[in-house]
């Protein structure tokens, strides 16, 4: 009997060993071919010259020009307008679409449920920049663009992290509320909000902290804010302006971080 | 008897001062005004977009895939190529950076150096490192590569040295006990309680690399995006339509895929 054990002890089976070494055998063999491809067209001289490349720019780009400052305080302003109203529109539009999505509050399985979730998974796919590129082409350039952008992208994130939570309340809850006697409505607004509000905040806040990356480059197609002044700095070449700007959204972006995880410990 | 209220309120829990909350709410209706005010929507540009508005959600109702499809072919491959090979050495990169960040593995000047690295690279939004690299090496799918590669490592080793910082620390020190160096602990203590993780957390960077990929191209890094903004310049509604169509059908192809990949590794 004994004879048919292997003598050493072994975490795999020998099958399992050749899987897992066929799988590497295809990334590696899939790496070196995506390689190949993607490289056809790159210009290796281009390539070799970066590191000088990325010292004359660093050069040029220091030291920042802080006389610049005071110019960029409106954009400024559009751009943080452009983050808290657009994820205020974002959090309208997505609440009634995470009801809808959320398998015990929708009201029709079979046709709306799909429709919210084909929703939830457009908005998530299409970057914010690329909503604010077409609604430039559409509404023509300005923060309204922007806005719109902006809450059409936080529809989906919104939208897919509130249905999870409708979707994980407690049952027991809501078996008591109705219990009572409650309508729909009457459950829906004592047994389930209660339960999904502290997420609903958190996610509000969480994607407000977001928007506010993401709001300070919609500029680059046209959308306001400070990525209008960073495309028309790139644009002259002006690099102490580039260095002013990437500077004061780095700060913009480290004070929204933090008050979003103040405002979120406070309220969980 | 009669004087108790018949509904009850559930007291304020942040600002219990009634002034507080009263000046908070005027705070924030006069931003609020402000800020609707200094939108400055340019109303006839509106009239007049409203028409290339419906065009657009005409193209999307009919997208056109034919008139394009070289264009578009070329930049899905040059994405998907990008995204595949960005993904494999962002993670390449960000296993010696997450183990170094992580403070239960790593000495003082290690962590120090590599919570370093992950703050830099996700403080720097991909758009604007994409600009720097295509500055720096030309257009094309290689700064796209670079550019993805870079977030890649912010991402994966932030949350991989959160991992590790969270793992159970018996089987570290049963291991160690054995008289184990420290490449046999990374070995057989660190990496079969990360290693699940670590395969989840990279499917889902393969998803977010793809998306992004369709956005450096805006700004010259190669890709569907590239395709995309000339069809949007060109005011192409049904070849903008078309791409926004593959991308959200790769996403979602991508997402069901990770999720069941998941479940199965589980």
């Amino acid at each position: 009997m004994t004879g048919d054990f292997p003598k050493e002890w072994q975490y795999r089976t020998p099958k399992t060993k050749l899987l897992i070494w066929a799988f590497w055998l295809c990334m590696v063999a899939g790496f070196v071919y995506c390689w190949q491809v993607m490289n056809e067209g790159t210009i290796w001289f281009f390539v070799q010259d970066a590191p000088k490349q990325a010292a004359d720019i660093g050069g040029r780009m220091w030291p920042p020009k802080l006389s610049y400052v005071p110019e960029l305080m409106r954009p400024l302003w559009d751009t943080l307008n452009m983050a808290t109203l657009g994820t205020m529109l974002g959090v309208i539009l997505a609440v009634p679409v995470a009801f809808l999505a959320a398998r015990n509050t929708t009201p029709s399985a079979a046709i709306l449920r799909p429709i919210a979730l084909f929703i939830i998974v457009a908005s998530r796919s299409i970057n914010s920049l690329i909503w604010a590129l077409l609604l430039v082409a559409i509404l023509g350039p300005g923060i309204l663009a922007g806005i719109i952008a902006i809450g059409f992208r936080s529809v989906g994130f919104v939208g897919k992290l509130l249905y999870e939570a409708i979707e994980e309340t407690d049952v027991t809850q809501i078996e008591a509320i109705r219990a009572t006697g409650a309508s729909p409505s009457q459950v829906l607004n004592y047994a389930i909000v209660p339960q999904v509000l502290p997420a609903f905040w958190g996610i509000t806040v969480f994607r407000w902290d977001i928007n506010i990356r993401e709001s300070a480059i919609l500029g680059l197609v046209g959308a306001g804010g400070l990525g209008l002044k960073l495309q028309a700095s790139l644009n002259v070449l002006a690099w102490p302006q580039v260095t002013t700007i990437l500077l004061l959204i780095l700060l913009t972006v480290v004070l929204s971080e933090w008050v979003s995880a103040k405002v979120r410990t406070a309220l969980i | 008897m009669s004087s108790y209220p018949t509904t009850w309120k559930r007291p304020p829990q942040i600002f219990t001062h009634r002034g507080w909350r009263i000046g908070l709410q005027i705070g924030v209706l006069v931003w609020f005004v402000l800020a609707i005010g200094s939108i400055d929507a340019n109303w006839e540009r509106i009239i007049a977009g409203a028409e290339r508005g419906m065009r657009f959600v005409q193209g999307f109702l009919q997208p056109n895939f034919t008139s394009r499809w070289s264009d578009i072919y070329g930049g899905l491959i040059e994405s998907l190529t990008m995204t595949f090979t960005s993904t494999i050495v962002g993670i390449a990169i960000s296993i010696p950076i997450g183990i170094g960040a992580a403070r239960n593995l790593a000495p003082a000047p290690v962590y120090y150096v590599c919570r370093g690295i992950i703050a830099v690279s996700r403080a720097l939004q991909e758009v604007i490192v994409a600009i720097f690299f295509v500055a720096m090496f030309g257009f094309g799918p290689f700064a796209g590569f670079l550019t993805l590669s870079f977030a890649t490592i912010g991402f994966i080793a932030k949350l991989l040295a959160e991992d590790i910082e969270d793992i159970d620390e018996s089987q570290a020190e049963a291991i160690r006990a054995t008289g184990a160096s420290w490449w046999q602990l990374i070995n057989y203590a660190v990496q079969p309680q990360v290693m699940p993780r670590l395969i989840g957390l990279s499917l889902y960077r393969f998803d977010i690399n793809f998306r992004e990929s369709a956005v450096i191209g805006i700004v010259g890094a190669g890709g569907i995006g590239a395709t995309l903004n000339t069809a949007i310049d060109r005011y192409e509604y049904d070849s903008a339509g078309a791409i926004l169509l593959i991308i959200i059908g790769i996403v979602l192809v991508a997402e069901y895929g990770s999720s069941y990949l998941r479940k199965f590794l589980q």
